[in-house]
């Protein structure tokens, strides 16, 4: 027993030194040998941004999307392009996490993103064993001294539309559809649900997870179960899965132009996913400024600022959450100024939002 | 004369994967990249240093063990679709019992890799059983556990495991697969001790499905049912043994990610494609031990190269999706390549 | 002399293989042409070259004298050859009328099928030939000899000339084969040309005029039937001389090894297909099953042999009882079976031949051992039966698939035969056999009984039936209406009994 296992480990080490040395035979000439001796002359020109996109993919119509519309916004305001500078890895699948970031180190790169939760411990593993390479992840936390966590107070800005929502209801019925059941998701959950019912405590709001943020079908499945059952708006937290949302909306307003049909978008400003002939189904959206926030950084990180060991919370205040107004028919005056009167008062502090269903619980005993 | 008739079933997956090659490099020529530099990425994102050969064994690792969980299912004239859900449960269970209980190595890790084996294999029972007694598709059963295998384990995950969290805590060390050497040999690549259980798999397959009367009879109902009848065989008691044993292959994969590539479990927010994927190796593979071992590797191989072309090439992941699903596609249609080759030989007369 | 279909010369390459090779048929006008062959010698091939499926690398096709090219079956119709096929092509909830437009709709004004025109035409059509078939009758009340005949219906009705008919007595009792010959001759007389394929001598004696033999894809040569016999015929056919009957001293039976009673069993739409059955099978004995197909043959067989279940009565094998026992268990109590269709239950098709010999017995020693197979054992053992039996393969390597029709029977009743069963059922032993092995084939089977073992053998065919067998038993309805002595009986008096027109004879066990 003990002679074989010796066995197989002298062989998977001889099969793995024997694929090295004619891989690096066969590839001397490539950019990373180039790209780390640039690295260790790091001056100020030098310093160049990547992203690793989780599995919804860089055109995601949502936050990888913004992220990386942020990095692009940062490299040309810096005269750099796409792989010259700044770049990014979309991975396909959870496995391809760990692969995409050390790629990125390996190229270079002076500061590397994680885009989203799911990537939260390959990056804290990357950073600890390239304590070099400045990391950032978004809408989770890492520690360590060359990484920065990028969150946002989502549940601020699902709250407000929660108010718009409850402003707009005829039916006193809304829909939540969430990606995956997470703590994240359940932020914006627990946000929508306070803000609707700040206004209104009797409006009911069926809460439905996808189970999953690329499931356009599904998505669609769970919008005309609650649009049947008299829901009248929509809150998507589902990323892909939200298009699915947009889609059944659009066909019931299609098929019948006069019934009153909305969905709420999420990260982006959503407005062209909505539109249908002369009709807009976008109410609102709960707009997330991943690509200020991940813009912000890139800048703080190559003017030697870089806010090592920092989780940076984004919120109103740092105008990186805000709600959509492009909708003008749909978001009467009446809506947008009760939208701004609780805006004042989170930001006064008045209120504190709800980001677990814990304390949203808490919060509506206390209304 | 090449066309021996022993190198005929190697010949026509390796001119499945050239022709495959060969279109994709047509494609990237035509949307205007390099081939050569495409190609040239994909074989350093594969083999290019220590790290990425790490990192291709370590993908290779679970697609072994599902393609021969679907391998072993099609001998038996059977197709376990389902390999994606053995997979996840078999994740689940591992890592369950990685965190759950404290033993030494000896036992915590035989253990947990057993509970991943038993959970994949009770996931292979269920439509077995249902095919046997009731005679409904084993296609259509599958494909609903693998939804219940989704469901179930985000749930279990989210609300037995942790209070509410996307992922496990790390397994005991004790119940873990990686080796702090070999990952330190391929700077610090995520491969593991679980290469050689798949290996150990594989040679487990071969010897069950060629040597033994279990694989006699197996392959047996798999080739026929009624003369398998006739011959005294209980054709029952073989397609539930036959799912059950593809189970447990797939639930071991599952074990590989979770006891080797991550250490826990975390909320999966679609299927891990390790079962589906499976059905390609193994049909590459043409269900042969030792084929589902290539195949793998060259999936394996694909897959992590494939990472590479985008940021040195220029050329885009879903072009390699695309070539990946071209060898498929010339593997499925290997009729076509035959016809070919009798034609070709008849003229070289 | 006018022919009217002539094919010169044809020849017909497939990868590996020349099925036909230099071939000429050349058919009178108003003649019953028999297209001779053994299974397997070119003859199907041939026809679906004349009848546009299939295009010859060389060679001529001429219809009235005049070349022509078939490259589809439409334009067979248009040039009148119609195709009787063996297995029927008919829609089994329609009506006659139904099935013979089908495809070719006579349209009232309206645009609707005009269906009492077209009865009334199938009628007149009927009566002409003397077919005797109900226009309105559904297809699946009416007898297979009556589906026939919708079959020839069809091909006349939409104008053929010239009818093929591809081993048409296949299916038919002994009566109903008589009643074919008939209206084949009633079809000349009117002026049409029949060729009939087949490989049965008796038939060609009775019906045709003239003969061309077909022998491994070789035209042999075109004989007038009248100028020859039915030992010339066969030996033309097989290419050497051949023994048509079986060598056999009387039969010494000794004890009952099977005694099957008061057997009821359904069949798979759980209908009752044998209703009381009473049958003895002794040692040392043949006894032969005879009857129509689908009258309780299979389901007898299957519910000896365990493969499916009785719901009343009993079986005895050597007197213990084995009712309802797995198949593993009857054929562990001494039972062979030799079964009725090869690829389906007697073969795995894609193991090898060593694999195949083993079939029952790969869970025993030598050929395993705690579950751990003994390859060397295997293949020791199925190339010493290969050479008992003369079994023509290239190795105990080769896939069972690869082999003839011939040598896969014989893979079998070697494997059957060799673990030395008490009873050996036999069924249909010699189906899509040529003439060489069913010599061989009734020879081991007489063989066996000769060494004291109890055959029953269950046919379709009366020759094999009443060559072979010591005893024959009739099965009608799912019960046995006749016990008779083989040497006392006749083909007529069986295919009376077989068709449930006879009387009861005394005999009939109870």
């Amino acid at each position: 027993m003990k002679k074989s296992k010796l066995f197989w480990i002298t062989l998977i080490v001889g099969l793995v030194a024997l694929l090295a040395a004619c891989g690096s035979g066969n590839g001397d000439e490539t950019a990373d040998t180039d790209n780390s001796n640039a690295n260790e002359g790091e001056d100020s020109s030098d310093f160049s941004v990547a992203m690793v996109t989780d599995i919804g993919g860089v055109d995601d119509k949502s936050f990888n999307q913004s992220a990386w519309e942020g990095i692009s916004a940062w490299g040309e305001e810096h005269g750099l392009s796409k792989g010259n500078g700044f770049d990014y890895a979309q991975s396909n699948a959870p496995e391809d996490y760990v692969p995409n970031i050390t790629r990125m180190v390996r190229e270079g790169y002076s500061l590397i993103y994680g885009i989203g939760f799911e990537l939260k411990e390959d990056i804290q593993n990357l950073a600890n064993q390239n304590p070099d390479v400045y990391f950032g992840i978004v809408d989770d936390v890492v520690e360590g001294d060359n990484t920065v966590s990028i969150t946002f107070k989502e549940h601020e800005g699902s709250f407000l539309v929660g108010v718009a929502a409850a402003m707009k209801t005829e039916t006193n019925k809304l829909g939540f559809v969430g990606g995956i059941d997470s703590p994240l998701i359940n932020k914006f959950e627990a946000g929508f649900i306070a803000g609707a019912k700040s206004i209104n405590p009797d409006i009911e709001v069926d809460v439905q997870y996808a189970e999953h943020f690329g499931d356009a079908s599904k998505g669609k499945m769970i919008a005309n179960d609650m649009y049947n059952s008299g829901v009248d708006i929509i809150y998507h937290a589902a990323g892909g899965t939200g298009n699915g949302v947009f889609n059944e909306a659009k066909d019931l307003k299609n098929a019948d132009p006069e019934r009153a049909i909305w969905v709420i978008g999420v990260d982006r400003d959503q407005h062209d996913e909505g539109q249908i002939g002369e009709h807009n189904v976008t109410l609102t959206s709960m707009v997330k400024r991943v690509d200020v926030a991940v813009q912000d950084v890139a800048q703080l990180a190559m003017d030697g600022e870089f806010p090592g060991g920092e989780q940076l919370e984004f919120g109103l205040e740092e105008n990186a959450i805000s709600v959509a107004t492009t909708n003008e028919e749909a978001m009467t005056e009446e809506i947008i100024n009760e939208v701004k009167k609780w805006e004042e008062s989170i930001l006064n502090g008045d209120i504190e939002i709800p980001y677990t269903r814990e304390a949203l619980e808490e919060y509506l005993d206390s209304l | 004369m090449i066309f021996n008739k022993k190198f005929a079933p190697l010949l026509i997956p390796v001119i499945s994967v050239l022709l495959g090659l060969l279109v994709g490099g047509i494609i990237m020529l035509i949307s205007g990249y390099n081939p050569i530099a495409g190609y040239q990425a994909l074989w350093l994102g594969a083999f290019g240093d220590a790290f990425t050969i790490g990192e291709t064994i370590r993908r290779t690792t679970p697609l072994i063990l599902t393609g021969l969980a679907i391998a072993f299912a099609f001998r038996s004239g059977l197709f376990n679709i389902g390999a994606e859900g053995q997979v996840i449960v078999g994740w689940l269970a591992s890592v369950w019992v990685g965190i759950g209980i404290e033993a030494p190595m000896i036992i915590h890790l035989p253990l947990a890799i057993l509970a991943g084996m038993l959970a994949g294999a009770l996931w292979g029972l269920v439509p077995g059983l249902l095919k046997a007694t009731l005679g409904v598709h084993e296609v259509i059963v599958t494909i609903m556990m693998n939804y219940i295998a989704l469901y179930v384990s985000n749930e279990i995950i989210r609300s037995v495991l942790t209070d509410h969290a996307t992922k496990t805590e790390q397994i005991a060390s004790s119940a873990s697969l990686s080796a702090e050497w070999l990952q330190s040999l391929t700077m610090y690549s995520r491969v593991h001790y679980g290469i050689l259980i798949a290996i150990f798999a594989a040679a487990i397959m071969w010897f069950l499905i060629e040597r033994t009367t279990i694989g006699y009879e197996l392959k047996s109902v798999g080739y026929n049912q009624f003369a398998s009848r006739y011959a005294g065989m209980n054709v029952k008691k073989n397609i539930i043994l036959s799912m059950v044993i593809s189970g447990g292959f797939a639930g071991v994969a599952g074990a590989m990610e979770g006891l080797g590539t991550y250490g826990n479990i975390h909320l999966m927010s679609g299927f891990t494609n390790l079962g589906f994927d499976g059905i390609a190796v193994a049909l590459l593979g043409s269900n042969h031990a030792l084929g589902v071992v290539i195949a793998a590797f060259l999936f394996g191989s694909l897959k992590e190269g494939a990472g590479q072309m985008p940021t040195s090439a220029g050329v885009p992941i879903e072009l390699v999706d695309i070539i990946i699903a071209l060898i498929i596609f010339f593997v499925a249609s290997s009729y076509i390549i035959r016809l070919a080759i009798l034609r070709f030989k008849k003229e070289g007369k | 002399m006018e022919y009217v279909i002539e094919m010169l010369n044809i020849r017909k390459e497939f990868p590996g293989i020349v099925a036909n090779d230099n071939i000429t048929v050349q058919l009178k006008k108003g003649e019953i042409h028999a297209l001779l062959g053994e299974n397997g010698a070119g003859k199907s091939t041939l026809m679906n070259v004349l009848f546009g499926l299939y295009q010859p690398e060389q060679g001529e096709i001429r219809v009235n004298g005049k070349p022509v090219k078939i490259t589809n079956p439409n334009i067979a119709n248009d040039l009148g050859i119609g195709m009787v096929h063996q297995h029927f092509m008919l829609v089994e909830p329609f009506t006659v009328t139904q099935n013979i437009i089908l495809g070719s709709e006579p349209k009232t004004k309206f645009g609707t099928i005009n269906l009492k025109k077209a009865e009334k035409e199938i009628q007149e059509l009927s009566d002409r030939y003397g077919l005797k078939v109900d226009p309105t009758a559904k297809i699946r009340d009416i007898s297979v000899g009556m589906q026939q005949r919708v079959e020839i219906l069809k091909t006349l009705y939409r104008g053929a000339e010239v009818l093929i008919f591809d081993e048409p007595t296949a299916v038919l009792t002994p009566q109903e084969i008589t009643e074919l010959i008939e209206i084949m001759q009633s079809l000349v007389k009117e002026g049409k040309s029949i060729i009939l394929i087949t490989h049965k001598l008796k038939e060609i004696m009775e019906a045709c005029d003239r003969c061309t033999v077909i022998r491994k894809g070789k035209g042999i040569g075109t004989v007038d039937v009248k100028e020859t016999t039915v030992n010339e015929l066969a030996s033309l056919m097989v290419g050497r001389d051949v023994n048509f009957q079986v060598s056999k001293t009387p039969a010494e039976p000794k004890h009952e090894v099977l005694e099957v009673k008061d057997l009821y069993v359904k069949d798979s739409r759980k209908v009752d297909v044998v209703k009381g059955l009473d049958l003895k099978v002794r040692a040392g004995e043949i006894v032969g099953v005879a009857g129509i197909d689908g009258n309780g043959q299979t389901e007898l067989i299957e519910a000896i042999t365990g493969l499916t279940k009785s719901y009343r009565g009993n079986i005895l094998l050597n007197k213990k009882d084995i009712t309802n026992k797995t198949p593993r268990e009857v054929t562990e109590s001494g039972l062979g079976h030799i079964p009725q269709d090869r690829h389906k239950y007697g073969l795995v098709l894609d193991y090898t031949i060593g694999e195949n010999i083993v079939l029952q017995t790969y869970y025993q020693k030598p050929y395993s051992k705690n579950t751990i197979l003994n390859h060397d054992a295997i293949y020791k053992k199925a190339e010493e039966l290969i050479a008992m039996y003369d079994v023509r393969t290239p190795s105990a390597f080769t896939p069972a698939r690869a082999l003839s029709g011939g040598n896969q029977q014989k893979a079998i009743i070697a494997r059957e035969v060799e673990r030395s069963p008490e009873l050996l059922i036999a069924a249909q032993p010699t189906r899509g056999l040529d003439v060489g092995a069913i010599e061989f084939v009734h020879q081991k089977l007489v063989e066996e009984r000769d060494k004291g073992k109890a055959i029953l053998l269950v046919s379709f065919e009366l020759d094999e039936i009443l060559d072979v067998s010591d005893r024959i038993v009739v099965i009608y309805d799912g019960r046995i209406v006749a016990d008779l002595d083989a040497k006392e009986t006749n083909e007529r008096e069986l295919g009376l009994l077989m068709a449930g027109s006879g009387t009861d004879k005394a005999g009939v066990s109870k």
